[in-house]
């Protein structure tokens, strides 16, 4: 567990663009009538996606009333899950570097240390530029290619603190590389290339 | 003998071929999916449950036996969910199956749903997983299209498919704690009984089940029980999505029969442990809950749930976690306690305070700044929280510490000497 806290500066408001109203209906309609709560994780996701990256305390209450729960349960929900981000994120790039016991086998330490010296010396703090955001996430589910980091939607994976920088060289210019391996290997595939169903690897490519 | 690429049910799970329906339909899925349905509910559950399938998602429980637990007639609609908030670090494997294969774990859906009288089924995928939920959904689309599933689909059965997430929290993949999410709340596990079979998601009928034990259904109907049963060792059958990481040459996924040697994985399908065999430290074979086991019972070490249990560690997901001799143990350990004490969902005190104490006393050991009578102190607390909460969190902290002091009390007090000798002479 960890304390979670809403940002001390919030906007004075936060309403949902037309296309999203109209996602959030559709979404609630994915439950049985009387369960609209099961939205409200997506629904927040979407409001966050909005609002560059973090969710404002607006935006809770907002969500509380389109789905009739009460704003101390929408609130709840915010601080307990760590993929809402109660301050705002870097403009370019919000880095995830995974830091669990498989990537830091292989090196994840080397890639927080570059996020330091980067990006800023403590994690959910903004870069000088204000481009910038980092923090160290638990197990991201790709422990097959670590270490590896997410930026917004994508993971970049089989880093060295080198190729790190590159991802970072090219989210600073607005060009973001490639997602997946940034080796060059096909996902969770052996570096050396596939050492079963080769036929289908070879039909596949 | 190698488990043989015809005997292979992922047969995408690097993703050089077309995951799309086209693609899928070429590798045999959804081939008279029909058949299958008209033989019956039973049928389905018995030969999933003579298959020997047991849950892929840790536990390791037989899946035809919980399915079979699901009511017959019951005036409230019933529920699949299933379990795609793959979090256990060291795994990834549900991840591969869902945007490389996901047209198996659609189809498997659709029959376990209708085994289980079941028409509509929801998926959780973890939080961080939008790229594979985005694929996902685009094959549920597909198969919406096809008329597949859905309302008056081409099988007879309705069958609506709905993709929900999370937003990052481990112990949504507690089947409890995932349908508290799925409901909207906090992921705080729920006690049992009553279990999700009778009271589940929206206190209806719900079998929670992980996403491979869902997505290798489809071939044992298909091929047939004795087919799966066939492969690997009695009462722990079939093959498995193997997900090595750590320290080898060449970490991947493998599908492999249930009980291969460690070694014989590791070294035709990951280059082998790195630096070679002797190299080797440690491994957890199981995902970051399960107990290291020392290099010296690893020579001929079988993956399999019973052999790894006799063993006091665990199958659980298959994530092989290995660690080569340049390894600070502890500091591995740590991190996993870390790991646990970051997710804990704070609703028992033992867990909630215990992973916390588990971790600092453990900061301290790695720097050797600790008593030794603290060894013992600390497995005795790892006792207090294990079997003491809610769910099985509490277990999973616990555990790796076990393993830790277990194996190499021999370096935790050594590093505790070190660190004496060396303070001894500062203030000298």
């Amino acid at each position: 567990m960890s304390v979670r806290r809403l940002d001390s500066k919030q906007p004075a408001s936060f309403a949902f663009t037309p296309e999203n109203e109209a996602w959030v209906r559709a979404t609630v309609a994915n439950y049985p009538p009387g369960k609209q709560a099961s939205a409200v994780i997506p629904v927040l996701w979407r409001a966050q996606e909005q609002h560059d990256g973090w969710l404002p305390e607006p935006a809770l209450r907002l969500v509380a009333n389109m789905l009739g729960m009460a704003y101390i349960r929408v609130y709840e929900v915010a601080t307990f899950y760590t993929m809402f981000q109660l301050s705002p994120v870097g403009k370019k790039a919000h880095v995830q570097v995974c830091g669990t016991t498989p990537c830091m086998l292989r090196g994840s330490e080397a890639l927080v240390e570059v996020c330091k010296r980067r990006i800023n010396p403590e994690p959910h703090h903004l870069s000088a530029d204000g481009d910038f955001s980092w923090e160290e996430v638990e197990c991201l589910g790709v422990c097959a290619n670590a270490p590896m980091v997410q930026i917004w939607k994508d993971t970049y994976e089989d880093l060295t603190p080198e190729l790190f920088e590159k991802v970072l060289d090219g989210f600073a210019k607005g060009q973001p590389p490639e997602p997946g391996s940034q080796t060059g290997r096909q996902a969770s595939c052996p570096a050396g290339g596939p050492t079963t169903l080769k036929e289908f690897a070879r039909a596949g490519k | 003998m190698a488990l043989q690429d015809k005997d292979r049910i992922f047969k995408n799970v690097y993703g050089f071929q077309d995951w799309k329906l086209a693609g899928a339909r070429a590798r045999g899925a959804w081939d008279n999916t029909k058949a299958l349905i008209d033989k019956g509910h039973d049928w389905i559950i018995n030969e999933v449950k003579s298959s020997g399938l047991r849950g892929r998602g840790g536990a390791g429980f037989p899946t035809g036996l919980k399915w079979s637990f699901m009511p017959k007639s019951d005036p409230r609609p019933s529920y699949l969910v299933i379990n795609a908030d793959e979090s256990e670090p060291g795994s990834c494997k549900d991840r591969e199956i869902m945007r490389h294969d996901p047209h198996l774990l659609i189809e498997g859906a659709l029959l376990a749903s209708f085994a289980m009288r079941a028409h509509t089924c929801y998926t959780y995928v973890r939080g961080e997983f939008i790229r594979e939920r985005e694929r996902l959904q685009a094959a549920v689309d597909q198969a919406y299209e096809a008329r597949l599933i859905g309302k008056n689909n081409i099988h007879g059965w309705d069958f609506d498919f709905i993709i929900h997430h999370g937003a990052g929290a481990y112990i949504c993949g507690e089947e409890t704690a995932l349908l508290e999410s799925l409901e909207g709340k906090k992921g705080l596990p729920r006690m049992k009984p009553p279990f999700p079979a009778n009271v589940g998601l929206y206190g209806a009928p719900t079998t929670v089940n992980n996403v491979e034990s869902i997505a290798v259904a489809p071939d044992i109907l298909r091929r047939g029980a004795t087919w799966f049963a066939s492969l690997g060792k009695p009462n722990n059958t079939g093959t498995k999505l193997f997900q090595i990481s750590g320290h080898v040459e060449q970490p991947c996924v493998v599908e492999e029969e249930m009980g291969i040697p460690l070694r014989e994985l590791l070294d035709r399908h990951a280059g082998g442990v790195r630096g070679g065999w002797d190299n080797l430290l440690a491994v957890i074979p199981g995902g970051s809950s399960m107990p290291c086991l020392p290099a010296s019972i690893c020579e001929d070490l079988a993956l399999d749930f019973d052999t790894l249990s006799k063993l006091k560690s665990g199958m659980g997901t298959a994530a092989v976690i290995v660690m080569d001799k340049s390894t600070d143990i502890i500091a591995a350990i740590r991190r996993i306690a870390y790991f646990y004490k970051h997710e804990s969902c704070g609703q028992c005190t033992p867990c909630r305070e215990g992973t916390g104490w588990m971790w600092r006393v453990l900061q301290r050991m790695e720097r050797g700044e600790a008593e030794k009578h603290e060894i013992d102190l600390l497995y005795d607390v790892t006792t207090r929280v294990e079997g003491h909460t809610i769910c099985a969190l509490g277990d999973a902290a616990a555990w790796p510490v076990q393993g830790l002091i277990r194996h190499f009390r021999g370096e935790i007090e050594s590093r505790i000497d070190r660190y004496r000798a060396a303070h001894k002479e500062a203030a000298e």
